[in-house]
C-alpha cells in the first residue's frame, strides 16, 4: 500500500448509527489503471444493497477488497465501526497486520461465482472446516451447526457427498452453508448465478431470499439478475467506470433512472432479456 | 596453495577433461537422437514386430541405470566378442540410455501433432513417408524441443559416469586430481561450477535458440 | 547363452539380493529425504521475500544441472577437509537426498501451481490462517497432479543408487563390482544387477499408475 496521509480518517466510527460496512475515499488501481476511484459506499447493519454495472465497472473489485483478496491503494474501509483495512497505533492508522486482519475478517463472510469449495472435503466437511480450525468449535458442534445450515440450503441428502458430485447450483448452496457456519455479519456474493444453468438459477436465489427474511444479515451483493436483484435489495448501486454512477432503492433505480449512463445499461440488458 | 595457485597447476588437466566431457557430449546426443528418431518412429508402426523391439529396448535401457548399462556394456560385451575401446563404450552407453528417453519423447510429440494435419496430408494423396517427413515430423520437432533441452542437460550429467571406466574426462580429471592434493573443495567444486556452465550458458541457451529458429521457419515467431 | 555359468550364479545370487536389499534402503531412505526437503525449497519459493526465491531456485538450477556422481564424491570428500567426517552412507543420503529434492520441488512447485486461484480466496473468506490453508486446502489438492511425477523419480532415485558405489557403499552395483574383481567374471554379476533392476523398476512404474488413480479416487476428485 502506497504512503498515504491518513490524519483525516477516524480511528473508529462512532455514533448512533454507525454504519456495519463503510468505504471512505476507497481507490484501487493497477499501476496506471484506476479501478476504483476515491468510493465513498455506506451499508447499515441488515442492509441488502446489490452492486450492478457493464463488466469492469469495478463492482466485485468492491467485495473482494471488503473480503481482503485485494489490497487498496488509498482510503480506509470500516466493517462495524473497526477500520479493516488498517489498524489505530497510538493516534494514527497504520496499515493492518495478519492478525488484525484475521480478526475484522471474521465478521465477513464470502460466496463466489466459481463456488470455490474444497473439492477433496464433502459438502458437511466444507462445512465444519472453518467452525473447528478457526472458531475453535468442537467437532460436534460444528456438526451441529453445519448440518443445520446444510438442511436450510436443502442439501441434507447431499451432505457426504465431494463437489465433483454435485451439480453447479448445489455446489453453490453448499458454499453458502459454508459461508453462513462462519456466523458473519456481512455477507457477501459475488455473481453466485454467473456460472449456473439457468434453470437451477432459483434454487440458489431462493435461498438467498431466505436468508434475507429469517436472518440480520447486512449483505452485498453483485449480481447481473436485475429481476432478483430488484425483488430483494433494500438499495441498488450503479457503477460505472470505477465509480458509483448512481444508487438509489430499486423502484427507484430500475423504474426511474435519473442519469443517461444507467439508462443505457439497464435498456441494452433488457434487450438482451 | 591459493585457489588461483591450483588453477595454475592444474588447469590444464581440468581443461582436457572439460574438452574431453564436451566431446563425449556431442557424440553421445548425435547417437541418442539418431536413436530417439529410429525407435520412437518404430513404436508408431503399424508392424507390431518393430513396435515390439522399440518397447523391449526402451523398456531395459530405461528400466536398469545408465551405470549398469555402462559396466555391462564395457566389462560383459566383450564376452559376446564385441570389444569397445572405452571412449566409445562410454559415449554408447550415454547416447543409448538418453536415446531411450528421447524415443518416449519423439513419440510424445508425434502423437501430439493436430489430427487434422495428418487428415490433411492424407487429403493430398501423400506416401505415409512423405507426409511424415514433410509434414509431421517438422512440427513435432517443435513440440519436443523443449523436453530435448532437459535431457541434454541429463545427458551431459551422464557423461560423469564414463570416468568410472578411466575415460579421461572432467570427472575423471578431478578425482585423479583429489587423489594426490585432498584439495577436495577445489576439485569438485571446480568441476561443479564447469558442468553447471556448461549446462546453464551452453545448453540451455542453444536450445533456446534452436526452438526460437524452428519456430521461424515454421513461420510461427 | 555363450559362457553363461548356472552354478556360479546360483553361488552369487545371496549376496546380490542381500544387497538388493541395500539398495531399497539407500532408495528409501534418499527419497524421504528428497520428498521431505523439497517440499521445504517448493514452499521456499512462494514466501514473500523474492531475495529468497531467487537464492532457492539458483541453487535448484545448480544441483539439478550437475551431475550426481559428483556431487557424492563432492559432499564425502569435502567434509574431511575441514575436519568433518562423514561415513559412506551418510554423505550418500546427503548427496542423493538433496539431488532429488531439487527435483521434487519442481514437481511439486508445478502442483502447487495447478491449484486454482479461488481456493486460496475461499480459504481466506472462512478467515483459515496461512499454514492451515496449506495443509487442509492446497497441499491435499496439489497431491494429485505431483503423484506422476514424484513416482517416476521414486523410480529415478533406486535407479542412481548405483552411483553410491563409488564411495563405498555397500549396495547392488558395489557388490557386483566386488564379486567381479575376486572372481573375474563379470558376466553373470552384472547381468544379474540389470535383470534385478529391471525385474524391481518395472512393476513399480505400474504400482505408481495404480496408486495415483486411487489416490485421486480417495481424495473424491474423479
Amino acid at each position: 500500500m502506497d504512503a498515504q496521509d491518513l490524519s483525516g480518517f477516524p480511528l473508529r466510527l462512532e455514533g448512533d448509527a454507525v454504519p456495519m460496512v463503510s468505504f471512505r475515499k476507497v481507490t484501487k488501481s493497477y499501476g496506471s489503471l484506476v479501478v476504483l476511484d476515491s468510493l465513498d459506499l455506506d451499508v447499515a447493519e441488515g442492509e441488502m444493497v446489490s452492486v450492478i454495472g457493464p463488466s469492469g465497472s469495478g463492482k466485485t473489485t468492491v467485495l473482494r477488497m471488503l473480503m481482503t483478496l485485494e489490497t487498496i491503494n488509498g482510503g480506509v474501509i470500516y466493517v462495524d465501526g473497526e477500520p479493516l483495512t488498517h489498524m489505530p497505533r497510538g493516534d494514527r492508522l497504520v496499515p493492518a497486520d495478519s492478525r488484525h486482519l484475521r480478526r475484522i475478517r471474521a465478521k465477513i463472510g464470502m460466496c463466489f461465482q466459481q463456488f470455490n469449495l474444497f473439492p477433496h472435503m464433502t459438502a458437511l466437511e466444507n462445512c465444519m472446516e472453518g467452525p473447528v480450525h478457526v472458531l475453535g468449535l468442537s467437532k460436534k458442534e460444528a456438526r451441529e451447526r453445519s448440518e443445520e445450515l446444510l438442511a436450510m440450503v436443502g442439501m441434507t441428502e447431499k451432505r457426504d457427498q465431494h463437489p465433483s458430485r454435485l451439480s453447479g447450483g448445489q455446489q453453490q448452496r453448499v458454499a453458502i452453508a459454508r459461508a453462513m457456519a462462519m456466523r458473519p455479519k456481512v455477507m457477501l456474493f459475488d455473481e453466485v448465478t454467473s456460472a449456473l444453468d439457468p434453470e437451477v438459477i432459483g434454487e440458489v436465489t431462493n435461498v438467498i431470499r431466505k436468508l434475507v427474511a429469517e436472518h440480520n444479515l447486512t449483505m452485498l451483493m453483485v449480481t447481473h439478475q436485475m429481476g432478483f436483484a430488484k425483488d430483494i435489495s433494500d438499495r441498488v448501486c450503479f457503477f460505472y467506470g470505477g465509480r458509483i454512477e448512481e444508487q438509489g432503492t430499486p423502484d427507484a433505480l430500475f423504474g426511474h433512472p435519473k442519469r443517461e449512463r444507467t439508462q443505457q445499461f439497464l435498456s441494452a440488458v433488457r434487450e438482451a432479456i | 596453495m591459493s585457489y588461483l595457485e591450483f588453477l595454475g597447476q592444474y588447469g590444464d588437466r581440468i581443461l582436457s577433461g572439460t574438452l574431453v566431457t564436451v566431446l563425449l557430449t556431442v557424440l553421445s546426443s548425435v547417437l541418442a537422437i539418431a536413436i530417439a528418431l529410429v525407435t520412437g518412429l518404430m513404436r508408431l508402426s503399424p508392424n507390431a514386430v518393430l513396435r515390439g523391439i522399440a518397447t523391449v529396448y526402451i523398456e531395459i535401457f530405461r528400466g536398469t541405470s545408465l551405470l549398469v548399462q555402462l559396466y555391462w556394456i564395457f566389462y560383459v560385451l566383450p564376452l559376446f566378442g564385441v570389444t569397445l575401446e572405452k571412449f566409445t563404450a562410454g559415449f554408447v552407453a550415454v547416447g543409448m540410455n538418453l536415446g531411450a528417453y528421447g524415443a518416449e519423447l519423439v513419440r510424445g510429440a508425434i502423437l501430439s501433432v493436430p489430427r487434422g494435419q495428418w487428415e490433411a496430408a492424407l487429403a493430398l494423396n501423400m506416401t505415409p513417408a512423405r507426409r511424415m517427413i514433410r509434414v509431421i515430423l517438422p512440427q513435432a520437432v517443435l513440440i519436443m524441443l523443449p523436453g530435448w533441452g532437459n535431457l541434454l542437460i541429463e545427458l551431459l550429467k551422464g557423461t560423469a559416469l564414463v570416468a568410472l571406466i578411466a575415460v579421461a574426462d572432467l570427472m575423471f580429471q578431478v578425482k585423479q586430481i583429489n587423489g594426490t592434493t585432498f584439495l577436495s573443495a577445489e576439485t569438485f567444486g571446480t568441476a561443479l561450477i564447469i558442468y553447471y556452465v556448461i549446462a546453464r550458458f551452453m545448453i540451455t541457451p542453444f536450445m533456446r535458440w534452436l526452438e526460437r529458429a524452428m519456430q521461424r521457419k515454421l513461420g510461427r515467431a | 547363452m555363450f559362457d553363461w555359468r548356472w552354478d556360479f550364479t546360483w553361488d552369487i545370487l545371496p549376496r546380490l539380493i542381500a544387497a538388493t536389499g541395500n539398495t531399497l534402503l539407500a532408495a528409501g531412505l534418499g527419497y524421504a529425504i528428497a520428498v521431505v526437503l523439497g517440499l521445504a525449497l517448493a514452499l521456499a519459493q512462494r514466501t514473500p521475500s523474492r531475495a529468497l526465491t531467487l537464492v532457492v531456485r539458483e541453487a535448484i538450477e545448480f544441483i539439478r544441472s550437475t551431475p550426481l556422481v559428483l556431487q557424492i564424491f563432492f559432499v564425502f570428500y569435502v567434509g574431511p577437509q575441514f575436519g568433518l567426517r562423514l561415513s559412506p552412507w551418510t554423505a550418500g543420503m546427503i548427496a542423493i537426498g538433496l539431488h532429488y529434492a531439487a527435483y521434487l520441488s519442481e514437481v511439486y512447485r508445478g502442483g502447487l501451481d495447478s491449484v486454482p486461484k479461488g481456493q486460496w480466496e475461499a480459504a481466506t473468506s472462512l478467515n483459515l490462517s496461512t499454514s492451515r490453508t496449506y495443509f487442509r486446502v492446497i497441499l491435499p489438492q496439489a497431491l494429485p497432479p505431483s503423484l506422476a511425477g514424484m513416482g517416476n523419480y521414486l523410480v529415478g532415485i533406486f535407479k542412481d543408487t548405483p552411483m553410491l558405489s563409488v564411495i563405498g557403499v555397500a549396495e547392488l552395483m558395489h557388490t557386483a563390482n566386488a564379486i567381479g574383481s575376486e572372481t573375474y567374471r563379470f558376466l553373470e554379476p552384472f547381468t544379474l544387477v540389470g535383470i534385478i533392476f529391471l525385474a524391481l523398476s518395472l512393476p513399480t512404474a505400474a504400482g505408481i499408475r495404480l496408486f495415483e488413480a486411487w489416490v485421486r479416487r480417495k481424495l473424491g476428485m474423479v
